[in-house]
């Protein structure tokens, strides 16, 4: 294979990866770390570098259009990246720390017991009405979308702020320490703590994971892992697919939105449990 | 409050289109460029296998330093990388632009919120030692 077969076939495959990534508010990282290691057989540093560059490509292709249509929850979204930021930052210190090996078969599991919970919640999605929350109600981080799927404007009280930190930090741990799972665990800590509507969670995580990979994109460079030639097609692909993926959102209901993530998340989690167990 | 926060999304989402266009637009030069410049990656040519481009031995820019002599030699591969990091800023870009709204609208809790996260993504730009 040339060099322009290559980037001509990953630009394509990196189309349907942003669309993937932007209805669900994942990177598309699934999708681009077992394709260029499984398919192409390139190196896996290299892959999470490109990976790195999908997530940022996803999340500002995408958030462009979500924050324009008030799909995302800006305030929100703004808030929580003190926690993401936060443990982004930490964890690129610990991973000469921690084995990576334990690290996946914990995360594994938590990513298991979440795609559970998120699934559990698909007949209760109806949002909040009043909320005792203090920090919530002192930031002011309510808010309202239009949902075109239904025809009308949703207005959600927020709730659970400390645990919506609390896991937001370990999102920004874990994207940092293992390269993968940015957003796989920001929906759920949106969708099942904070009581976010499943579209906002996940167009305000889409929105959020591009910060929390920039936390990281530095030592990524420096340490020579990203790849011209593999991240030009994944970078111009995945653009192309989340800026077409952020029109569908709006129009998908809920509870597919929902349904996908779960499937995606199951995914993850397994991906996770084989590379703790059989390395 | 509303029409405020209006503000504050339209201001983000120009900042987002705008990177991501101009990313774009840097990435697929750089492309060309490269293609231009080696007649040997395309197909008519003959049997060069991108593996030589993805392998562990692959020599490209991953320093400021390195970056910059790339981009003086007219390299299409630096030319990439610019354009990535260019996609990388965005977000960082997005962060100021937030910090810079907040305090326009004089929401000083908002304001620090996001002038914090600016903090800890210069910091952790500077920590990598780029």
């Amino acid at each position: 294979m040339t060099p322009l077969d290559f980037v001509v076939s990953l630009a394509l495959i990196s189309v349907a990866a942003g669309i993937l990534g932007s209805l669900v508010g994942l990177g598309g990282g699934v999708v681009i770390v077992p394709v260029l290691t499984l398919l192409y057989h390139v190196d896996i540093r290299l892959a999470i570098g490109a990976s790195i560059v999908s997530v940022i490509a996803t999340s500002s292709g995408a958030a462009a259009a979500y924050v324009r249509e008030r799909m995302t929850n800006l305030r929100a979204g703004m808030f929580l990246e003190i926690a993401t930021t936060t443990g982004a930052l930490s964890g690129a210190y610990l991973t000469t720390v921690l084995p990576t090996r334990f690290l996946f078969i914990v995360f594994g599991v938590v990513l298991a017991y979440s795609s559970f919970a998120t699934f559990r919640r698909r007949h209760t999605d109806e949002p909040l009405t009043v909320s005792n929350d203090r920090i919530a109600n002192y930031f002011d981080l309510h808010g309202s979308y239009y949902d075109p799927a239904v025809k009308r404007e949703i207005a959600y009280k927020v709730v659970g702020t400390t645990p919506g930190l609390a896991l937001m930090y370990l999102a920004g741990l874990v994207s940092a320490l293992l390269g993968i799972g940015s957003g796989a665990l920001k929906v759920p800590a949106m969708d099942s703590a904070m009581h976010l509507p499943m579209k906002v969670s996940s167009a305000t995580s889409n929105f959020m994971i591009g910060v929390t990979a920039a936390a990281s994109a530095g030592v990524y460079f420096i340490r020579g892992q990203i790849d011209p030639i593999i991240a030009a097609p994944v970078a111009a692909g995945v653009l192309l697919g989340a800026t077409f993926g952020a029109r569908v959102l709006g129009r998908v209901a809920s509870k597919t939105v929902r349904i996908v993530f779960v499937v995606v998340l199951v995914v993850i989690s397994l991906e996770m449990l084989q590379k703790g167990i059989l390395p | 409050m509303e029409r405020r926060v209006r503000n504050a999304e339209l201001a983000i989402s120009l900042v987002l289109r705008v990177g991501v266009l101009v990313s774009v637009a840097v990435i697929a030069a750089g492309l060309g460029l490269m293609f231009a410049h080696h007649g040997e990656y395309l197909p008519i040519r003959g049997h060069y296998s991108y593996r030589e481009l993805t392998s562990r031995s692959t020599q490209f820019p991953h320093s400021f330093k390195s970056l910059g002599h790339s981009l003086a030699r007219g390299e299409g591969r630096g030319v990439i990388v610019l354009g990535v990091f260019i996609l990388i800023l965005t977000p960082v870009l997005r962060v100021a632009v937030g910090v810079v709204t907040f305090l326009y609208e004089k929401d000083l809790p908002m304001a620090l919120v996001t002038l914090y996260v600016l903090v800890v993504l210069v910091g952790s730009f500077f920590l990598a030692g780029a």
